[in-house]
């Protein structure tokens, strides 16, 4: 390293001095475009999310903007809807540690001892990850959802989408009809990096299939389940896109997470400032998972 | 172990991994099968292969979804992602992996809290900052605010790749006199080049795909990508399912094509653990 051989040196001489500044100079130019650019989109405007959660913006410009202290958070939080989108976001929550992890596992795990047909399952279980929500949304609203033409009319079922009690886990089924493949991916990666000595000496002792998955598979792959839980905890806090664009958080509000709340209170009433008060406890809870997982993720860099 | 029932546990783990590709698929199947019905056969059944092969919905669907400019506006806000992304993620990528600013550590934590950020942070000042910077509506504006939304995730996996490079062949670059420039176009590139495929095709569908910034942002029919514009048929075509599972087949397509032919790249990237849900 450039530092080391500097320093070392007992006659530093001016002119390797001034290199060394140079190229440090270089560095930080290198790496400035990225930060920069973070910087102004995320940091900043996050900044601004937090000052403005205590106004009465509009959002149409930013004059006329009259503070209001802490009213804003105190309707929130005083608003049942809120209290719904809160309990839905712990319900996807609930859901999505479940099923898909569950699945993308089980998937995982059968296709270790799989030869040639392994890629084909890869492709066809990521193909709808692929997808844009767009699609994959509008694909299942107008031809496995819609009660006049699709699947569950011609099964003589009632439209889930529409249901008060059923809106949410029909809108929840989608996105993780959508994700699961991914998961499977990521949990396929980390297993295979299981040493296979530690899986033989397994076998050799007489472990069955279950045992060798639970007592050497599982503990190998350890930090990837960890990291993939806090991804699922903090991707829960933040749904929107599937909602959205399957109920909009209807029937009459039954389906609403925090993030679709946020938005129609920005796009739907102009009460930008509301909005940005929302956004910024969405943030807190997802910075909650967020702090767990920079430290998680940290300590498995520094593994590698 | 007798072959007998290991052929039998292999028959039982093709079933149980088919019965979930299936799963995954059969909506693509409803899809590809309806795109060609007329709306009263798709109403007698959605099930049924289509008596006749018409594309009249295949036009009406390009026409009413407004497509042509859906395309262009995509490419165009996508490409922008890509290249900011490229440059950006390899050249920061490169001076965190040789921890070459005193300050690595705190960027690299900085990244990582940037990358798990919800869009409500940010997205509300930002709107109302580019309203005021008539910058609303403008595909490859999109495109960059895309490009600092995946900068974190890039410039981790773009940091994997420059640590696989050897210490030695920088350091031989510079005693032949390479430039910090010519370093990069002439040995670093090339060498990181799988990297900058994976990133590139990962952070090129997130873009293509994206749905919340882009309708926010993009809301006039002119300036809209393709999905968006596919969307704005669920108003009129709500309807005619022929016509919205066309659409939805000419969206499908092209992206199922470009991830079979590029599939390595998308699953080795994912499979590194460190992509967006």
């Amino acid at each position: 390293m450039s530092t080391t051989t500097v320093t070392a040196a007992p006659v530093v001489r001016p002119g390797r001095r001034r290199a060394k500044r140079d190229r440090t100079l270089t560095n930080y130019l290198l790496i400035a475009p990225a930060l920069l650019l973070s910087v102004i989109v995320v940091v900043i405007p996050g900044i601004m999310t937090a000052v403005l959660s205590f106004t009465d913006w509009s959002g149409a410009s930013f004059d006329n903007i009259n503070f209001r202290g802490a009213q804003n958070f105190v309707e929130i939080f005083a608003d049942p809807i809120f209290a719904t989108s809160l309990k839905n976001n712990l319900i996807w929550l609930a859901l999505f540690l479940t099923l898909p992890v569950i699945i993308g596992l089980a998937t995982a795990w059968l296709l270790l001892r799989r030869g040639r047909m392994r890629t084909v399952y890869q492709v066809i279980f990521l193909m709808p990850y692929v997808l844009a929500p767009v699609v994959n949304a509008m694909v299942w609203l107008s031809i496995i959802y819609n009660p006049n033409g699709g699947v569950v009319g011609a099964l003589g079922l009632p439209g889930p989408l529409s249901s008060l009690s059923g809106a949410l886990y029909a809108a929840a089924a989608v996105d993780m009809w959508h994700y699961w493949g991914f998961l499977t991916i990521v949990y396929f990666g980390a297993l295979r990096q299981t040493p296979m000595e530690h899986v033989e000496a397994a076998t050799v002792d007489g472990a069955n299939a279950w045992q060798i998955f639970t007592n050497v598979y599982l503990p190998s792959i350890r930090s990837t389940l960890m990291l993939m839980f806090v991804m699922i905890v903090i991707f829960s806090f933040l749904a929107f896109d599937y909602i959205w664009l399957l109920t909009q958080g209807g029937p009459a509000h039954s389906s609403e997470v925090m993030g679709t709340y946020a938005y129609a209170f920005a796009f739907g009433s102009f009460q930008f400032g509301k909005a940005a008060a929302v956004g910024l406890i969405m943030s807190a809870f997802g910075l909650v998972a967020s702090i767990v997982y920079t430290v998680m993720s940290r300590r498995q860099l520094s593994q590698r | 172990m007798t072959t007998n029932s290991s052929f039998g546990k292999s028959a039982m783990a093709h079933l149980i991994l088919g019965f979930f590709a299936f799963t995954a698929l059969a909506p693509l199947v409803l899809v590809l099968i309806n795109s060609f019905k007329s709306n009263a056969e798709v109403l007698n059944s959605p099930f049924a292969l289509p008596g006749q092969f018409s594309f009249e919905n295949f036009t009406r669907a390009w026409q009413y979804g407004n497509f042509t400019s859906g395309f262009l506006n995509s490419i165009l806000l996508t490409g922008t992602t890509v290249v900011v992304v490229l440059i950006c993620s390899s050249l920061a990528g490169y001076v965190l992996a040789g921890e070459k600013v005193k300050a690595w550590p705190a960027i690299m934590v900085y990244l990582t809290m940037a990358m798990t950020v919800p869009i409500q942070l940010f997205i509300f000042p930002l709107y109302a900052a580019a309203a005021q910077m008539n910058l609303l509506d403008n595909p490859v504006a999109v495109g960059v605010i895309q490009a600092a939304i995946n900068m974190p995730f890039a410039t981790f996996l773009m940091r994997t790749f420059f640590l696989n490079v050897p210490k030695e062949i920088e350091e031989a670059a510079m005693v032949d006199g390479l430039n910090t420039w010519q370093l990069f176009i002439q040995v670093l590139f090339p060498m990181v080049r799988p990297g900058l495929i994976t990133v590139g095709v990962i952070v090129g569908l997130n873009a293509w795909n994206e749905f919340l910034i882009s309708s926010t942002f993009l809301q006039n029919p002119d300036s809209q990508t393709l999905t968006l514009g596919f969307l704005s048929m669920n108003g009129t075509f709500s309807t005619e399912l022929g016509t919205m599972m066309a659409g939805a087949l000419i969206l499908i397509v092209p992206v199922l094509l470009g991830f079979i032919s590029l599939q390595r790249h998308v699953i080795d990237g994912m499979a590194s653990g460190a992509v967006k849900g």
